[in-house]
C-alpha cells in the first residue's frame, strides 16, 4: 500500500515540477494540454458545422442518406493512425494532418445524430406546425431544430470524447497534445510519470468537456431535462436511446453503432 | 504497368510501387506474413476479450447487480488514450506480445461488456414476463430470450472493439511487435514514405474487412426477426 | 378449481396490493377479476402461477398448495397470456406457439406440429407459422398469444388484460373467439380487465376489486348488473347497468304479434281491415320468403286507393331485426327504440319474420323478468 502511495506522489511530484517552465513556452504539461485542447474542440466545432447542413440536407432530400450513411459507416471503421499517415503527402507536419483526419471523426458520429434528431419530430406535432401556417424554414427552425438538439448534444458527447482519447494518436507523427507527453517524454525514457500524467489529463479533459456539453443542452433544452435529455420520440430506437441517454456519459455509442449497421445493412 | 506513375510521379507513384515490387509479397517482412501477424493479435485479442466480456455482461444484464459499475467501467474506457494504455502496459510489464495483447484486450472489453449489459436490460419487461410466466427457469430465460435479442448489440460492441483492436494493434508495431504498423514505424525510420503510405493503406483496408465481416455475421447470428424489426422500426 | 384463502400481498414500503383475498375459482368456467388500477386484480392472477407471491395466505390448486410446486413446473401446467401478447421478436409464430411444448421436452417436430393445430384452432392461416411477430397485426398476435399458451393444453388459463391493447372492432372478435374457444375446450380461466364490459361479455362469474386490494363482490354477471352490493361497485359497472343486464335474458319468451304481418302482393283493403279491427297504427310487410320489407302506416292505409297492392306503398324501413331464437332482450329493446315503428322485428334463424313486438309489450317483459 505505501509503495503505491509513494508511486502516486512520485507522479503528482513530477506534475507539479513539470507543469510549465517561465520563459520556455513549448515545454512542460501545459503547453500540451492547450495543445490537446485546440486539436481536439477544432475538429469538434469543424465537425458540427459541416454535420448541420449535411444533416439537413439528408432529412430533407431522403434518397441522400443512405449513401451518405454507407460512406459515414466505412470511415467509422478506418482507423486514425492510417489516416493521419495518409494525410501526411498533403498536409505535412501541420495540425491539418490531425484536424480533418478528426473532423471526419466527428461528422461520422454526429451526421446520424442529426438526421434522426431531425426525423425524431413526431408526424403530430409536424402537421400541426404545418396547419397553424408554418412554412417549411420556419418549421425546421422554431419546430425540428429544438427537438433535435438533445439528439445532436448526445452525438456530440459521443463524438467529443473520443476525439480527445484519440488526439493523442497524432503524437505518432509529432503533434498530439498530451499524445507528445506520453510518448516522447514517457515511452521513450522509459518513465511511467508522464504516460500516467498523460491518461489521467486526457480523462479529466475528456469529463469536463462532456459536463460542459450536458450543461449546455440543459440551458438550451430546459422541457427535456425530466427524462435525461433525449427528447421525444416514439418506437424502439427512441426508447433504446432514452435508456443509453440514462446510462450516463456518452454511452450513447453503442445508439449511434446500431443506427449505423442497421442503416447499412437493411437499405 | 505502373498506372499511377503515369498520371502522378509523386506519392502515388511510390505507393505504387511499392506495392507491385514482388519482394513485398515474400519472406517474414512481406505483406501477407505482417496481414497474417496483424490479423493474429486482432483475433486473440478479440476472442479473449470476448470470452470475459459477454458472460459477464450477460451475468450483469441477467441479474443486474453491478450495472452501474459497468457502465461506468465503460465510459471511463471509453475516455482512455489509447496509446498510453498500451505504452503503460508494455512499460510496466516489458516488450513482447504477451503485453501487447493485453493492452488490445483490456480495451476490447469495456465495449463488449456494456454493449451485452445493455442489450440483456434492454429485452423489454413484458417479454421477461413472458418467459417467467410460460416457466422458463433464469438460464433458460437468459438463453432462449435475452442472449438472442441481445445479439445485435453484442455483436455491435464486438465490431466497436475490433475496429479498435485493429487500429491499435497498428500501434502496437512501436513496442516491437509484427503487424501491419510495421511498415509505419519501419517507414518512419527510414523516412519512407512509401513504406508508410502502404502500410496505412493495408490497415485502412483491414478495418474495413472487419466492419464487413461484422456485417456479414449479423446476417447469420442475428434472428430475421430481430433484423427486420429494427428495420421496420427505423 | 383455484382457491384463494386470506392471500395477500404487502410491499416492504406498506403499499397494499391484495389486502387478503378468499375466492374460488370453478374448474371449466371464465372468471373475470375486473376493477380500477391499483385494485389488485392483475397481482391476485399473478399469484396462481406464482409470478407474484403472497406475503400470507394460500393459493391451492385442487386443493393442493402451489408452493409445494416448482414455480418453473407449475408454470408449465397454467397458460398465460399478456397484454401485447409477449411474442419473441427473435422466433418465429410457429416456434413462439411450440415455446411450453419444447420446454417440457417435446420433441421439436411434435410441437411444432402442435403449435400448427392450436393456429388453426385460433383462427390463423397456416402459412403466418414462418412469419416474425411484428409482421403481424396487434390482433393477429394476440390470437398467436393464446395460441402459445394453449400449446401444453394446460387445464388453467391466466389471461392478464390481453385485449386492452387493440382496437374496439378488433376487441369485439377477439372476445367472440375467446367465447368460442372456451364452449370448445372447457379452460378453466382467470381473466384480468378493467372493462366492465369486456368482463359481463366474457364472465361466468365476475369478481369486482376496488382500490387497495379488496373484493368487492364476486358474482355472477346478471347478479352483479341486477344487485349491486355498494356505491363502488354500482358506480363502477356504470349508468345503463338496467339495459345491459337485459342481454341475460333471452328473447325467445316474448309473445310477438304476427296478425299484423303482410306479404307484398297482399292488397292494401286486407291490412286496412286488419288494421281497422286491431287498432295497431302499423302493419310490416314482408316478402313472399317473410323477409321483411318495411313498415306502412294506419294512415298510408287508410289513403291509399283500393286494389293497388302493398308492395307497391312508400314503406318505411324496419330497422334492425332481432334474432328470436338467440338474441337478448336486450337487443330487442334496442330494434324497438330503432325503429319508425316503434316496434322490434323478430326473425328466425334464416331471417323470415316471426313477428313483432312494440314498446309497450317490451316493457311489460322487461318488467316481469326484473322481479
Amino acid at each position: 500500500m505505501n509503495a503505491a502511495w509513494d508511486w502516486a506522489a512520485g507522479v503528482l511530484d513530477w506534475a507539479v515540477a513539470n507543469w510549465s517552465y517561465p520563459g520556455e513556452p513549448d515545454r512542460g504539461i501545459l503547453p500540451r494540454l492547450l495543445e490537446h485542447m485546440r486539436l481536439s474542440y477544432a475538429p469538434i466545432l469543424l465537425g458540427l458545422l459541416v454535420a448541420l447542413p449535411l444533416g439537413l440536407a439528408c432529412a430533407r432530400w431522403k434518397r441522400l442518406y443512405p449513401p451518405v450513411l454507407t460512406g459515414v459507416n466505412v470511415l467509422y471503421a478506418v482507423p486514425s493512425i492510417a489516416l493521419f499517415f495518409l494525410m501526411l503527402p498533403y498536409t505535412g507536419f501541420s495540425d491539418w494532418t490531425a484536424i480533418v483526419p478528426l473532423t471526419v471523426y466527428t461528422l461520422v458520429i454526429l451526421l446520424p445524430n442529426v438526421v434522426d434528431g431531425l426525423r425524431q419530430v413526431p408526424e403530430h406535432v409536424r402537421q400541426a406546425a404545418v396547419a397553424m401556417g408554418f412554412g417549411p424554414l420556419r418549421r425546421l427552425v422554431f419546430v425540428e431544430t429544438p427537438v433535435a438538439v438533445p439528439v445532436i448534444i448526445a452525438g456530440l458527447r459521443v463524438a467529443s470524447v473520443a476525439t480527445i482519447s484519440m488526439v493523442s494518436v497524432a503524437s505518432l507523427i509529432g503533434l498530439g497534445g498530451l499524445g507528445r507527453l506520453i510518448l516522447s517524454e514517457g515511452f521513450r525514457r522509459q518513465f511511467d510519470a508522464p504516460i500516467v500524467v498523460g491518461i489521467v489529463l486526457t480523462v479529466l479533459l475528456a469529463f469536463v468537456t462532456d459536463a460542459v456539453l450536458v450543461l449546455a443542452q440543459r440551458l438550451l433544452t430546459p422541457w427535456a431535462r425530466r427524462d435525461g435529455g433525449v427528447g421525444g420520440g416514439r418506437g424502439i430506437r427512441a426508447r433504446r436511446r432514452r435508456r443509453r441517454a440514462a446510462a450516463a456519459v456518452p454511452a450513447e455509442d453503442a445508439a449511434v453503432a446500431a443506427d449505423l449497421t442497421t442503416t447499412a445493412g437493411e437499405r | 504497368m505502373d498506372i499511377l506513375c503515369a498520371i502522378d510521379t509523386g506519392v502515388l507513384c511510390g505507393v505504387e510501387q511499392w506495392f507491385t515490387d514482388p519482394a513485398q509479397w515474400t519472406g517474414p517482412a512481406g505483406i501477407p506474413v505482417r496481414l497474417a501477424e496483424h490479423a493474429y493479435y486482432s483475433v486473440v485479442a478479440l476472442l479473449v476479450a470476448t470470452a470475459i466480456a459477454v458472460p459477464l455482461g450477460l451475468l450483469t444484464g441477467h441479474t443486474g447487480v453491478g450495472g452501474f459499475l459497468t457502465t461506468s467501467l465503460a465510459n471511463f474506457a471509453r475516455a482512455l488514450p489509447t496509446i498510453g494504455v498500451l505504452f503503460l502496459i508494455v512499460l510496466l510489464a516489458g516488450i513482447g506480445l504477451v503485453p501487447v495483447l493485453c493492452a488490445l484486450v483490456a480495451l476490447a472489453v469495456p465495449p463488449i461488456l456494456v454493449n451485452t449489459h445493455e442489450g440483456v436490460r434492454g429485452v423489454e419487461p413484458r417479454l421477461r414476463d413472458a418467459a417467467l410466466g410460460m416457466g422458463m427457469r433464469g438460464r433458460e430465460v437468459l438463453f432462449r430470450l435475452e442472449l438472442p435479442v441481445a445479439a445485435p448489440l453484442v455483436l455491435i460492441g464486438m465490431r466497436t472493439a475490433a475496429v479498435q483492436v485493429v487500429a491499435t494493434a497498428t500501434i502496437a508495431a512501436y513496442v516491437g511487435v509484427g503487424g501491419l504498423g510495421r511498415y509505419i514505424v519501419d517507414g518512419q525510420a527510414r523516412q519512407d514514405l512509401s513504406m508508410m503510405l502502404g502500410g496505412s493503406i493495408l490497415v485502412v483496408l483491414l478495418a474495413v474487412a472487419t466492419t464487413l465481416l461484422f456485417a456479414g455475421l449479423r446476417r447469420v447470428l442475428v434472428a430475421p426477426g430481430l433484423r427486420a424489426e429494427a428495420a421496420s422500426a427505423r | 378449481m383455484i382457491t384463494f384463502e386470506g392471500a395477500a400481498k404487502h410491499y416492504p414500503d406498506g403499499t397494499v396490493a391484495v389486502a387478503g383475498l378468499d375466492l374460488t375459482v370453478e374448474t371449466g368456467r371464465t372468471t373475470v377479476f375486473v376493477g380500477p388500477s391499483g385494485s389488485g386484480k392483475t397481482t391476485s392472477l399473478r399469484m396462481i402461477n406464482r409470478m407474484v407471491e403472497p406475503t400470507s395466505g394460500t393459493v391451492r390448486i385442487d386443493g393442493d398448495d402451489i408452493r409445494g410446486q416448482d414455480p418453473a413446473v407449475l408454470r408449465r401446467s397454467i397458460g398465460y397470456v399478456i397484454q401485447q401478447a409477449g411474442l419473441f421478436p427473435h422466433r418465429t409464430v410457429l416456434d413462439n406457439i411450440a415455446t411450453v411444448p419444447l420446454l417440457l421436452g417435446w420433441r421439436r417436430g411434435r410441437a411444432r406440429a402442435r403449435a400448427a393445430e392450436l393456429m388453426d384452432l385460433v383462427g390463423l392461416e397456416p402459412s403466418q407459422g414462418r412469419r416474425y411477430p411484428h409482421q403481424l397485426s396487434g390482433g393477429q398476435q394476440q390470437r398467436v398469444g393464446v395460441a402459445r399458451a394453449l400449446a401444453a393444453d394446460p387445464p388453467v388459463l391466466l389471461m392478464d388484460e390481453p385485449f386492452s391493447a387493440v382496437d374496439p372492432v378488433v376487441r369485439a372478435s377477439l372476445q367472440d373467439e375467446l367465447l368460442r374457444l372456451q364452449k370448445e375446450l372447457r379452460k378453466t380461466i382467470v381473466f384480468v380487465t378493467h372493462d366492465i364490459d369486456e368482463a359481463v361479455r366474457l364472465g361466468d362469474r365476475i369478481a369486482v376489486f376496488r382500490p387497495g386490494g379488496v373484493l368487492a363482490q364476486y358474482d355472477a354477471p346478471e347478479r352483479l348488473l341486477a344487485a349491486p352490493v355498494d356505491d363502488f361497485v354500482e358506480s363502477f359497472i356504470g349508468y345503463d347497468r338496467g339495459v345491459r343486464r337485459l342481454s341475460f335474458f333471452p328473447a325467445r319468451n316474448l309473445t310477438l304479434d304476427d296478425g299484423g304481418v303482410f306479404e307484398e302482393e297482399d292488397r292494401v283493403e286486407r291490412a286496412r281491415t286488419a288494421v281497422e279491427a286491431t287498432g295497431v297504427p302499423w302493419a310490416l310487410v314482408v316478402a313472399r320468403d317473410r323477409t321483411p320489407l318495411g313498415w306502412v302506416s294506419a294512415r298510408q292505409l287508410a289513403e291509399a286507393p283500393t286494389g293497388v297492392v302493398l308492395g307497391g306503398l312508400d314503406l318505411a324501413p324496419y330497422g334492425h331485426t332481432f334474432n328470436v331464437a338467440t338474441d337478448s332482450l336486450r337487443a330487442a329493446l334496442d330494434a324497438a327504440v330503432l325503429s319508425p315503428a316503434g316496434r322490434a322485428v323478430g326473425v328466425d334463424e334464416d331471417g323470415c319474420v316471426v313477428g313483432f313486438v312494440s314498446q309497450d309489450d317490451l316493457g311489460a317483459a322487461i318488467w316481469s323478468v326484473s322481479e
